[in-house]
């Protein structure tokens, strides 16, 4: 046990004598449980210098004592103090969890019954059944919501899987110096979605922007016709372009840890039965790679369903309802509309759709890692 | 692979080893990739350290004079004044001051950055405390003792991460109104703790999953009790454990801006909704925004570099090690 050595006192136990070990673990549980009657050795400095005499000793006295203990007293006992400790340990967790997030939940599954509006907190709350639900579900705006967030998950999966498992195939190669700028492409993933997606603005501005400049010189478009966010078209690809700038080095990380868990002797098996590096990379490489490219998918498909911050300080969801993903609308109808019962209902409507399609996709991902 | 190499398989490693063009290549497209991602990054510094008019010119200027006037404007509130009565104004005290009176300008005042950028410290070591505090102690639990439901309880844990942040903040919202918690740090300090806990438990479990039983088992023969072998033998060995799980939940909490933007508009603001409503005569201040954005970002930049051997962990909730 090293790391341990020295600061823990009392007699050492046998690691030679493995057996002896068994036999003694389960007795001082039972020591430690009833100090008053055996006085184990204290954890104290003089103790530390107590030698084997008295390590017999004890034993002998654990023996007794384990001897004159029933067996069920002793397991009730343990049962009780460390089942005490474990909830001592958990509850705090599940309090605060239950009084700021799940106590919400259910208020809101309960407004979503509702009429109420947060800006009349004084107007009858008249209970209207299912309405906001059936309101919410036929609402073409929130379905126009729907398929935005749909084109801008499908977009930002598909480009960051491509570029960052692309990326993790070529650091994979460890040419040299490739530790430092793999730190380097990581950057963009920690900073603030918000605080960066705000200046993306300033990089998009058609006249003075870099990136519209950048665009005109490698493409010669003038650079008043390369209006990102203002644009109908180009808008939701804008928020795609920052998205995937942004979070490709969370693929390419989950990547590296899937290339790097492939043990060299399969390729060295394929490179003595000559299967060729196209055959290798989608025999190999692609499928054993796959229950963490599903999991960085997983991760980026929740995480962008619920996008929020960059989109609404982009573009805020324009121009127009073009990039107007499902959190904008919710905002807008929470927030802006105060229609709080059919918010909450909406609300509801989308954790449900996360929480169904994380579990499907679980699934989905636990089945392939027992392949 | 040359055919000189694959007649010397002798040692393991030296078919899978890539051959040195292929490095060479591997190598020049990922650094590629790292400067190009690297542009925007350090776009943002070069405009905060340019002149409002440098800043805007077009082409985008990548040579020019470095000015301090992005965190003069930063950090002040000015108003226009006459020639006039600029000139008769005693000397400019310190740097901004001169820098202000070039544009016709005097300081008003301090600007809010400085308050909100103190909200955002005080609600991200708060709520980082907090957080890893309960987390450590639920993730032992977790990790030590048989939970009835332990793994539905860890699944409810995780779930209260997926919702999205704009559902919850609609009785959130509500019920802060009626505790009087809207708009205060605490109020925030909870939330974040509460939303950062999740990911506490799930990879303090696994840092505590890995260090064998047998420690605290020796120690408990030894006469400690299970809250002295917790306290002595467990914290220590998890230290690292605890350090980089609490610097996700700040780095978390720092960046949030769902939750601040709805539930704080004055005294509790923090630094993510403040910093887009910098504003100047005329629009954004871009020199100022850019200024801003740069001292938020330092911390994180560092904090990322020394975290770099964990980020693997902390992004996929301890699923993936190493």
């Amino acid at each position: 046990m090293p790391g341990l050595e020295g600061r823990r006192p009392g007699p050492p136990t046998t690691p030679r004598d493995p057996g002896a070990q068994d036999r003694f673990l389960p007795m001082a549980t039972r020591l430690h449980l009833r100090p008053d009657r055996v006085a184990p050795f204290p954890p104290t400095q003089a103790s530390a210098r107590v030698t084997t005499s008295h390590h017999t000793l004890a034993d002998k006295a654990a023996e007794a004592a384990a001897r004159a203990t029933p067996d069920g007293v002793v397991v009730r006992v343990r049962a009780l103090s460390d089942r005490a400790i474990a909830w001592l340990f958990i509850a705090p967790t599940i309090v605060l969890l239950l009084a700021i997030n799940i106590f919400p939940l259910f208020w809101a599954i309960y407004l979503s019954f509702t009429n109420f509006r947060a800006n009349r907190p004084n107007a009858e709350v008249k209970n209207v059944g299912l309405g906001n639900y059936s309101r919410v579900l036929n609402d073409p705006d929130i379905w126009a919501s729907m398929q935005t967030t749909a084109h801008f998950v499908f977009w930002t999966i598909l480009l960051q899987t491509v570029i960052g498992f692309a990326l993790a195939y070529l650091i994979d190669r460890k040419f040299r110096g490739h530790a430092f700028w793999t730190t380097l492409i990581l950057i963009p993933m920690m900073l603030s979605p918000a605080v960066v997606g705000n200046f993306w603005r300033f990089l998009y501005e058609p006249q003075i922007g870099l990136f519209a400049y950048a665009v005109s010189f490698l493409t010669g478009i003038p650079t008043s016709e390369i209006q990102m966010l203002g644009s109908v078209n180009l808008a939701p690809w804008a928020i795609i372009i920052v998205d995937t700038w942004m979070w490709t080095p969370y693929v390419m990380l989950i990547c590296l840890a899937g290339l790097r868990s492939i043990p060299d002797y399969i390729y060295e098996a394929a490179e003595v039965d000559r299967a060729s590096n196209w055959r290798q990379f989608w025999s190999i490489t692609v499928p054993m790679a796959l229950p963490f490219i599903m999991l960085a998918v997983l991760f980026r498909g929740i995480e962008n369903f619920k996008m929020f911050d960059m989109v609404n300080l982009l573009t805020g969801g324009g121009p127009g309802s073009t990039t107007e993903v499902a959190s904008i609308t919710l905002k807008r109808d929470a927030f802006e509309a105060w229609a709080t019962g059919r918010s909450s209902a909406f609300a509801i409507v989308l954790f449900v759709a996360v929480f169904g399609l994380a579990n499907i996709y679980v699934k989905a991902l636990n089945r392939v890692k027992q392949r | 692979m040359s055919p000189a190499k694959t007649t010397t398989v002798n040692t393991a490693h030296s078919v899978v080893e890539p051959s040195a063009r292929s490095k060479r290549i591997a190598g020049t497209l990922v650094i590629v990739y790292a400067l190009v991602t690297m542009l925007p990054l350090a776009w943002i510094f070069l405009t905060s350290i340019k002149s409002p008019p440098d800043s805007i010119s077009y082409p985008p200027k990548i040579l020019f004079t470095p000015s301090i006037e992005g965190y003069c404007n930063l950090f002040t509130t000015r108003t226009r004044q006459t020639p006039e009565y600029i000139a008769s104004l005693p000397a400019p005290d310190g740097v901004c001051d001169a820098v202000t009176r070039q544009r016709n300008m005097v300081i008003a005042g301090p600007s809010n950055f400085l308050p909100r950028f103190t909200n955002s410290l005080i609600i991200a070591f708060g709520s980082t405390f907090l957080a890893v505090g309960l987390g450590t102690l639920a993730a032992y639990g977790f990790s030590r003792f048989k939970v009835p439901m332990a793994d539905d309880l860890l699944f409810f844990i995780l779930s209260t991460r997926m919702m999205p942040p704009i559902a919850v903040a609609i009785p959130i919202y509500l019920m802060y109104r009626q505790l009087g918690l809207s708009d205060t740090a605490l109020g925030m300090m909870l939330l974040y703790t509460a939303v950062n806990v999740s990911l506490a438990v799930w990879l303090l479990k696994g840092f505590i999953d890995e260090i064998p039983r047998e420690y605290e088992e020796a120690a408990m023969i030894d006469g400690y009790s299970r809250l002295q072998a917790f306290r002595k033998v467990v914290l220590p060995q998890a230290t690292t454990g605890i350090a980089a799980t609490a610097i996700f939940c700040l780095i978390f909490a720092w960046n949030e801006y769902a939750f601040a933007s709805l539930l704080t508009s004055g005294s509790a603001q923090t630094a993510p909704p403040f910093i887009p409503t910098i504003i100047g005569e005329g629009g954004q201040d871009w020199p100022a925004v850019a200024a801003g954005t740069t001292i938020f970002l330092v911390p994180i930049l560092v904090f990322t570099i020394l975290l770099r051997k964990q980020l693997l962990r902390g992004i996929t909730f301890g699923a993936v090690r190493k």
